[in-house]
């Protein structure tokens, strides 16, 4: 009870998100009326999926001050573990069938052999390269799903965290990780089939008889579920006293380390599970998406999340949820062609081509006069408005009271 | 009338000249050995051809072109030879070779053509080799000697070393020494001639050096148990280890007849898969041949039937090939040339590699200022201000697009440039200050916001220029002046270009010092940076300074987008090529310290150049390392090379 006093947004998120799941489901091809479309299911799902790493972005950047421009990568690589292991199974049932009429059993040796040229043969190669070596086990995969990103998260955070670089700081690091990583995979030889990267995600193994109509509304369900219980973990980080450090972290790094606080742990914690949080959006996601290539990972897919968080609301995990949902959305309505094109006379203007302008603007717009993002305006309803801050700072940080906000 | 002027003074030289060889022509020579020639043996032919090279006369050269390019024709009536024009299918005009003057016109039928074989054709050009070295033209000569050079042969080395003592051009004469080195380490048959050719090449970096020294250290991996003892051995080499694999090793004893080659697995299939009876083979059930185990067993119960041929399945290649002994063999027999190629193509390699380092380091100067250019804005807006401009990149991209734009309007490459430069200034400055009053002023408390606000204005800008020019990229074209390349020898080369871009690094310095550290708007931004309320109640306007001081940062980006453009092409994605990049150069260098950014850049571009040459056919890889390094080094200096210290650093 006392969880839910700290937490008045989680039974209404709850009953909104039940509410959307049993629409969606009821208005999809498999199991209703079939007004939604498949590919529309699998754009909600992958939304949902967003909106879930949208919410581990909060937790990292809105509670706790870290701008990480890195956790798309995260993300990324999620996506890529589940991948390596849709696409080797995939493979392994079309090899073994097609092997089933020759006059010869196959050997293991050469069913892998097989995969392995069907597999690396579009980056001329057929041998499996090491990080491949857990690819045949699901269990595995799903490990590593958890596995990679967290340790890659703690590894750089450690090092990042050890040394205090902060602030703009660690957001050109986490950049520049990102960046590594994204030139990294774009090899050949990386061994994730560089910039063709891992297709046909989207076919489950040993699930061909089953339509992808009933495939998609399944993912949107683990997605919702995904969702679900990452906004419960996050809620819970943020409500009780770990949630008041990691804010006082935020406002005022060097007072909490002078109250004795393990900064360098705290946030650690953070971004790993943030990490963790975003690889397994990533791990739904790309199986709907159906294509994953080292463009995803590229540095603006990450500062786009940063995008979201700040047009939802920072600081509030509903406002995130709202900026992922709202922004992805409108942008698949607007570069998809669908949204009509406005003649001006003297020129049309075309959405495709001033989307992105818009969003720019608009995100600006955002930025300098509206901080608290959509999620602000629930502010207005409830009431609860925020001291205006004026004057020169009292304290040493950006963060910290003004003059005449002390003296109200 | 001049015309014929001219043909009249020809008519009478050539009537000198016949004057002075009135006893012997060039036809006399030919009817000497007229059967012979008629003949066209190889085995036979020499006399004549010899005859006619050594003849001295001028029109000696002319003939044998003529019979090389099987132009020269004998007439039946008389015997004599010429040279023939064909005018129709069936006449032809001949020419006498002395005069080159017309004999009239002859039916093909009264006319026998001369075609010499290759063989003879070769001798032919060997002789005319000669002529070439000794032409009267200089360029003549030179492109004779680089034709040898490019592809010589052993013919040519005589006349070549005649023709070196008249030559009169000290600098063809050099070019002809060095040249038949070349040859004599080729096709010499005197062993001492070849070393000392080979010895004169001691710390040569010419290609040609190179080309002629590498087929003569050409090796050959052998099975080495019955190699004869004349053989001249480089190395000996067991199987197994890196340069020789041991199914490399296999092969090669396979191929000397030391090893009865087994099966291979892919044999053994196929022959299984031809003797399946009753879905068995060799007693395994078809089912079971899922193993390699049960594979063999089948195979070799099979063989025992003698159906196939035999194979042992404990043989395996690795134990094949322990304890055998192969040999890195030279094509070319005699060890005491090997030997001196080998010293001196070492001393070559040292000084080639000397040379390449130098290259690199040029190579790594020019990268530098590339990125110190990107940076150089970055350094005054972020490092000075504090400010974090993700749009820089975009600054960056819309100087080189004004660059397009004036070259669009200024046809003259070299004008356009140096319109473009102040003008590209302007645009980006007017952008810049136009962003600062807008955007950042309001956000100076809070650094984050700036960093997402101007990304906001990186994406509009990008998604701005896309509509306006496009995606296809659009050249900026550098004026010819800017062509080309300076090279120093044949290793070392920078291009124009480069060079430009680096003297323009060192301008950018040069102005950024001078505005930082000499003019009212230096002072003052110094002041501001450092304490803006002191510098407010010393009379110092802050909002005009950090305006003007966030515009001259943009406009740096604008002039250094010119000259990016100038060597890239220029496209919406230009600036965000480099932001990240520019970043790291602001960072590692230390900020708010312009000789950091110069380290920073100089460190970088280093070690992209560095880490390339590691592995040159990947640049990605490259560039992914020196990000891992950049991450790692932030680790052991989060402030940069060169941190500020005291009040300056800010905490």
């Amino acid at each position: 009870m006392d969880f839910l006093k700290k937490n008045p947004s989680l039974p209404v998120f709850i009953a909104v998100l039940v509410i959307f799941t049993l629409v969606v489901t009821f208005l999809s091809e498999a199991y209703g009326t079939g007004a939604l479309s498949t590919s529309f299911v699998k754009t909600l799902g992958k939304t949902l999926c967003l909106a879930l790493v949208a919410i581990a972005m909060d937790l990292v950047w809105g509670y706790t001050g870290i701008l990480s421009l890195g956790h798309f990568a995260f993300f990324g690589l999620g996506g890529y573990m589940i991948g390596m292991w849709l696409m080797y199974a995939r493979t392994k049932i079309i090899v073994v069938e097609s092997m089933v009429n020759a006059p010869i059993p196959p050997t293991p040796s050469e069913i892998s052999d097989a995969i392995g040229s069907q597999i690396f043969g579009v980056v001329g190669s057929s041998d499996f390269p090491l990080v491949w070596s857990f690819a045949h086990s699901f269990w595995a995969q799903i490990a590593l799903v958890v596995l990679v990103p967290g340790i890659l998260a703690l590894v750089f955070g450690w090092l990042a965290f050890r040394s205090r670089v902060t602030g703009v700081y660690l957001s050109i690091l986490t950049q520049a990780m990102t960046l590594a990583l994204s030139l990294y995979l774009f090899q050949n030889d990386s061994g994730l089939r560089g910039n063709n990267g891992l297709s046909g995600l989207q076919n489950l193994p040993g699930a061909d008889a089953i339509s992808q109509d009933n495939i998609s509304i399944w993912f949107f369900w683990a997605s919702a579920f995904a969702l679900l219980l990452t906004y419960l973990i996050a809620a819970f980080v943020v409500s009780g006293k770990f949630g008041s450090v990691i804010r006082g972290i935020r406002d005022d790094e060097a007072r909490v380390r002078f109250l004795g606080y393990s900064v360098e742990g705290f946030k650690l914690f953070v971004f790993t599970l943030t990490a963790i949080l975003a690889a397994i959006g990533g791990a739904l996601y790309y199986p709907q998406a159906g294509i994953i290539n080292p463009a995803e990972i590229a540095p603006i897919a990450s500062i786009y999340l940063a995008v979201w968080v700040a047009i939802g609301g920072r600081g509030r995990l509903y406002g995130a949820v709202i900026g992922a949902v709202f922004v992805s959305l409108v942008s698949t309505y607007f570069t998809g062609g669908q949204a009509p094109d406005i003649n001006l006379g003297f020129y049309t203007i075309k959405w495709v081509d001033w989307w992105l302008v818009l969003l720019g603007l608009s995100f600006v717009l955002v930025t300098l006069f509206a901080p608290k993002g959509i999620g602000g305006l629930f502010d207005l309803v409830s009431g609860r408005l925020s001291p205006n801050r004026q004057g020169a700072p009292l304290g040493p940080d950006k963060g910290s009271l003004r003059e005449e906000e002390a003296e109200q | 009338m001049l015309r014929r002027l001219v043909a009249a003074c020809l008519l009478f030289l050539t009537c000198a000249l016949m004057a002075q060889a009135q006893d012997r022509t060039v036809q006399d020579v030919l009817q000497e050995h007229a059967e012979v020639i008629v003949k066209s043996s190889r085995k036979t032919i020499a006399p004549a051809i010899e005859a006619l090279a050594g003849s001295g006369l001028p029109a000696a050269q002319d003939v044998l072109q003529a019979w090389q390019s099987k132009d020269m024709w004998q007439r039946q009536s008389d015997g004599l030879f010429f040279k023939a024009e064909k005018r129709d299918s069936k006449t032809y005009e001949l020419f006498d070779f002395t005069t080159g003057q017309s004999v009239g016109t002859v039916e093909k039928s009264d006319l026998k053509q001369l075609k010499p074989n290759s063989g003879i054709r070769a001798m032919i050009g060997a002789a005319l080799v000669q002529f070439q070295l000794n032409d009267p033209d200089p360029e003549r000569r030179r492109a004779a000697i680089l034709a040898i050079q490019r592809d010589g042969e052993a013919s040519h080395l005589a006349p070549l070393r005649e023709s070196i003592a008249q030559e009169p051009d000290p600098d063809i004469k050099a070019l002809k020494e060095v040249t038949e080195r070349l040859l004599t380490i080729s096709y010499d048959t005197d062993e001492a001639a070849r070393v000392t050719a080979i010895n004169g090449f001691k710390g040569a970096l010419s290609l040609e050096a190179r080309a002629a020294l590498n087929p003569v250290l050409t090796t050959k991996t052998v099975y080495a148990e019955d190699l004869p003892d004349t053989a001249n051995v480089k190395r000996e080499l067991r199987a197994g280890s890196r340069d020789l694999s041991a199914s490399e090793g296999y092969a090669l004893m396979i191929a000397a007849g030391a090893l009865e080659p087994q099966p291979s697995p892919d044999a053994r299939k196929s022959a299984l898969e031809a003797h399946i009876k009753d879905g068995m083979v060799g007693g395994v059930p078809v089912a079971a041949l899922n193993t390699q185990e049960a594979r063999d067993r089948a195979y070799v119960a099979l063989a025992r039937e003698g159906v196939v041929p035999p194979f042992d399945p404990s043989f395996s290649i690795e134990d094949a090939v322990t304890g055998v002994r192969f040999a890195e063999v030279y094509a070319e027999p005699s060890k005491a040339v090997t030997d001196a190629a080998e010293v001196v193509l070492s001393s070559i390699n040292r000084a080639v590699g000397l040379n390449q380092m130098f290259d690199l380091t040029l190579d790594g100067l020019s990268l530098a200022s590339i990125y110190f250019l990107a940076a150089i804005g970055l350094a005054i807006t972020f490092g000075v201000m504090g400010v974090i401009n993700m749009a820089h990149g975009e600054f960056i991209m819309m100087g080189a697009y004004t660059g397009y734009v004036v070259q669009q309007i200024v046809p003259d490459y070299t004008v356009s440039i140096i319109l473009a430069i102040p003008l590209a200034f302007a645009v980006t400055f007017v952008a810049g200050v136009a962003m600062e009053r807008l955007i950042i002023r309001w956000l100076y408390n809070r650094p984050l916001e700036t960093l997402l606000a101007t990304f906001g204005v990186s994406i509009a800008l990008q998604q701005l220029a896309k509509n306006i020019f496009g995606t296809q990229a659009r050249p900026l074209t550098s004026p010819g002046w800017l062509d080309g390349a300076l090279s120093i020898n044949d290793v070392v080369s920078i291009s124009y270009i480069r060079i430009a871009i680096f003297v323009l690094a060192l301008v950018f310095l040069g102005v950024f010092l001078f505005i930082m550290k000499k003019t009212r708007l230096g002072l003052e931004t110094r002041a501001v940076t450092q304490n803006p309320r002191m510098a407010a109640s010393m009379g110092i306007n802050p909002d005009k300074v950090n305006m003007l001081t966030f515009g001259l940062g943009s406009g740096i980006a604008g002039v250094a987008g010119v000259a990016i453009g100038l060597y890239a092409k220029v496209t919406s994605e230009l600036g965000s090529d480099y932001i990240v990049q520019s970043f790291m150069t602001v960072v590692v260098g230390g900020v708010g310290n312009i000789w950091g950014t110069l380290l920073g850049a100089t460190m970088i571009g280093f070690l992209q150049k560095g880490i390339e040459w590691f592995n040159p056919s990947n640049t990605l890889a490259a560039q992914t390392y020196m990000i891992v390094f950049i991450i790692i080094f932030i680790q052991f200096r989060p402030k940069g090379i060169i941190a500020l210290k005291g009040r300056a650093a800010g905490d």
